[in-house]
């Protein structure tokens, strides 16, 4: 079993498993987040047992807050750690852009989880530029060893410079497993205290200005740190003619499939060692950059070799020789067995000549948002309807039955854009979001809509907890963890205080009164809310409050015409030879299903 | 020496915990470690893959395909889909319980004959192990310790390197108190079946 606190031995760590244990060893002592996976885990583990590692631990209500909160206690000397997945970055870009100008006095580093192949995110984006862009110092790991043993070094150079330090990783290093030997803890200060300094921490633009020199300045140190970093170092003899430049979890795919080259392994990619990469390439006649998504690295090889008056064929993504999109494997190492040494692998058997059913992620069984979903969908009719879908489980309605999805950007853009399409089309538009995304930006989506009289039906897809990334609290729970217990925001409460015209809240598993109230929402001339107030199942199946009911089909009334099928879709209703049955072990006995059947033909058992 | 292991099945069947037991007995013989685990949305009742590599040098979290030595399939159409991982000589043990998508539940889409499936991975591989874990689980006394059988069997198979009761130590650790028995008796009957098969 996995036990973070444990004082010394070797445990088989998830990634995110240790980093935790890094955070423990550097002397952390505040962290914050808002959960998005691949990061999520993190926060699970420090929800758990970071009170007992003596760090204080929250979850803020969006990232942004997540990082200032994170901002302050650093800027008050004390060592924080602010954790998202990428697209989290750019919910808290804005304040830290302005945070390298002031920069923190105990060491801050802000982990950006990236997610190449898009696992459980609606983009790739490669947030190795918010470095540059934002002048701050950046560290890969490759391994979840690597993650832990790195954390310790960030923090000094995080302090050295006076800087917040981006430490990016990506699923491959969130989600992988490794063995992780255990250290004695840095004792570090949990209590800190702010000095006051209005030139250095009150960014007015005569005081910016400065700032922006003093930044500039910390990242010619920056560069010098790099230069003498541990975390970038040759990996071979140095005696090749061809040199693989990489970083990141690519590492381990070149170090363990491809044989002959020198390696140059950069973890400390911003500012990259520009000397030391001048001096890897002088020499040799062909250098491949190895690194997932955008060519960061290779960019800034063609930079130096321009600087330093070097010329070298690179192979690369700029050649088309590696691709832009997708996370690598090992398999990515045969795009240049013309170049170097790569292992030979057996040949794969063949895709099986069997149909295979398909099986995409889905809606649990007895999930309140099926019921939902599908009163909505009978309360539409056959109005032109723009379903303005969000970030969170309720995405998996965009599939059949339901296909209640048309438009998804990020976290609250439903919402913005619902108001953006009931002023620029004749079509209604509704938008779906959960109670923790509500809080996470919905709110000044809903106020706006009041402030333009905005025509549009919101629906909060309460099921009072963050379900996706693995059951988080939010506002909306309140909050029972780490020795602070804190009252549940009511959502109601707010959307009648915002003074929105129309809000029901309704319990989704009586589906045909939820379709009633939905038809008067989208009737409503102006911004309506309807609130779904139903716990997940999973969360009380883990608490234990799942009390335990089944439905049952009563063959001699079933007719067999399929609407609790078509309608709920239920993953515990199966059609046997056109027989309506019940799998046991899924069924939940929400009651769902024979809410919706016409001939009462299913109940539910105790 | 390098040995990969590919599990695959559906959220829910115990794949992330087959694949702790394994990694963890791993580490207990001193070999390196890095395994490879898919958490978020694709939970959701989608497909579940999870790679565990040991040896003596391995760093890497991912594995080429075909270059699986063993395929652990926890469900039957999963393992079909996943063929592609190993190759003819690698050993694919196919759990024959199946999980029904949900579009196979609603009568949208069809779930091949089990048979079927057999033959399809016998056509391409000669060691293939076949088990209904779910019944064998059942005899020990309870469905959910199928996941134990399924340890067993893996345990069992010829030439698999990590030792038997390496692997029944690790499972001890890994489960809760009470059902410590019903695990280990699951454990030994999946043992015994593969030795048979």
């Amino acid at each position: 079993m996995v036990d973070l606190l444990a004082d010394s031995g070797k445990q088989l760590l998830l990634g995110n498993e240790a980093i935790v244990r890094g955070l423990i060893e550097s002397g952390v002592r505040f962290a914050s987040t808002y959960p998005g996976t691949p990061s999520s885990e993190v926060g699970n583990n420090l929800e758990k047992m970071g009170d007992k590692a003596g760090i204080y631990f929250e979850f803020s209500s969006n990232e942004k807050i997540a990082l200032e909160v994170s901002a302050a206690a650093a800027s008050a000397g004390v060592r924080s750690f602010v954790f998202m997945k990428h697209v989290g970055l750019n919910v808290a870009a804005d304040p830290l852009m302005t945070l390298a100008y002031a920069g923190v006095e105990g060491g801050m580093l802000v982990m950006t989880a990236d997610d190449p192949s898009c696992h459980s995110s609606q983009n790739e984006q490669d947030n190795r530029y918010y470095s540059q862009l934002s002048l701050l110092p950046m560290m890969e790991p490759s391994t979840p060893e690597e993650a832990k043993e790195m954390l310790q070094y960030a923090y000094q150079t995080s302090e050295d410079l006076k800087l917040p330090l981006i430490f990016r990783t990506t699923t491959r290093v969130n989600h992988a497993r490794g063995i992780i030997e255990f250290r004695k803890p840095l004792d570090k200060p949990a209590v800190g205290h702010f000095n006051k300094d209005f030139k250095r921490f009150v960014n007015i633009p005569a005081n910016a200005r400065t700032n922006r020199v003093i930044l500039l300045e910390k990242n010619k140190k920056a560069l010098e740190l790099s230069e003498r970093s541990p975390f970038n170092f040759i990996d071979g003899k140095g005696d090749s003619n061809v040199g693989i430049i990489t970083s990141g979890v690519s590492y381990t795919y070149v170090k363990e499939f491809t044989k002959g080259a020198d390696i140059l392994k950069i973890g400390f990619t911003n500012p990259v060692p520009e000397k030391k990469i001048a001096d890897f390439i002088k020499g040799k006649k062909r250098i491949i950059v190895v690194e997932e998504l955008d060519p960061y690295l290779e960019d800034q090889v063609y930079r130096i070799m321009g600087q330093y008056g070097i010329s070298v064929e690179v192979i690369g993504k700029r050649n088309g020789f590696l691709p832009k999109e997708w996370e690598f494997s090992p398999d990515t190492m045969r795009k240049l067995s013309d170049f170097i040494e790569v292992a030979k692998f057996p040949e794969a058997m063949p895709v099986s000549d069997v149909k295979l059913p398909s099986r995409p992620p889905t809606l649990c069984a007895g999930c309140p948002h099926r019921g939902l979903f599908a009163a909505t969908k009978k309360a539409v009719g056959k109005k032109d309807v723009i379903y303005c879908s969000d970030i969170g489980c309720y995405t998996l309605g965009g599939q059949p039955p339901f296909n209640e999805a048309d438009f998804i950007i990020c976290m609250g853009g439903g919402s913005g854009a619902a108001g953006g399409f009931s002023e620029s089309t004749d079509q209604k538009a509704i938008s779906f979001l959960g109670d923790s995304t509500f809080f996470h930006s919905g709110i000044p989506s809903l106020i706006s809509a009041k402030f333009n009289n905005h025509k549009f039906t919101m629906v909060v897809l309460d099921n009072r907890t963050t379900a996706m990334t693995g059951h988080q609290p939010n506002p909306g729970t309140g909050r029972h963890f780490g020795g602070v217990e804190t009252e549940m925001v009511d959502i109601e409460a707010i959307v009648k205080a915002i003074g929105i015209g129309f809000v029901e809240t309704v319990d989704s598993y009586d589906v045909k009164k939820v379709e009633q109230v939905m038809k008067r929402a989208l009737d409503y001339d102006g911004v309506s809310v309807v609130i779904s107030k139903c716990p997940c199942p999973l969360v009380l199946k883990k608490e234990k409050k799942l009390v335990p009911k089944l439905c049952e089909v009563d063959q001699s009334k079933c007719i067999q015409c399929m609407t609790c099928l078509k309608m709920i879709a239920c993953p515990a209703l199966m059609n046997k030879n056109g027989k309506i049955v019940v799998d046991e072990t899924q069924c939940i006995g929400c009651g769902m299903c024979a809410n919706v059947c016409p001939k009462d033909a299913i109940g539910v058992k105790q | 020496m390098k040995y990969t292991v590919q599990i695959v099945g559906v959220g829910g069947q115990g794949v992330l915990l087959a694949s702790m037991v394994l990694g963890n007995a791993a580490m207990k013989e001193g070999y390196k470690v890095a395994m490879s685990e898919v958490h978020g949305m694709a939970q959701r009742g989608g497909s579940v893959l999870c790679t565990l590599r040991f040896g003596d040098d391995v760093i890497s979290p991912l594995e080429a395909k075909g270059n699986a030595d063993l395929i652990m399939g926890f469900e039957p159409a999963e393992t079909c889909r996943n063929l592609p991982l190993g190759n003819k000589n690698s050993v694919v043990v196919m759990n024959l319980d199946p999980v029904y998508p949900s579009m196979v539940a609603a009568g949208m889409e069809e779930y091949p004959k089990i048979k079927d499936l057999i033959a399809s991975a016998k056509k391409v591989n000669d060691n293939v192990v076949t088990v209904e874990a779910t019944s064998i689980a059942l005899k020990a006394g309870k469905a959910v310790v199928a996941n134990a059988v399924m340890i067993g069997v893996v345990a069992g198979i010829k030439g698999f390197p990590l030792k038997k009761d390496v692997l029944r130590e690790t499972l001890k650790e890994n489960v809760p108190e009470k059902f410590l028995d019903l695990n280990l008796k699951a454990f030994e009957m999946g043992y015994e079946y593969s030795n048979k098969a």
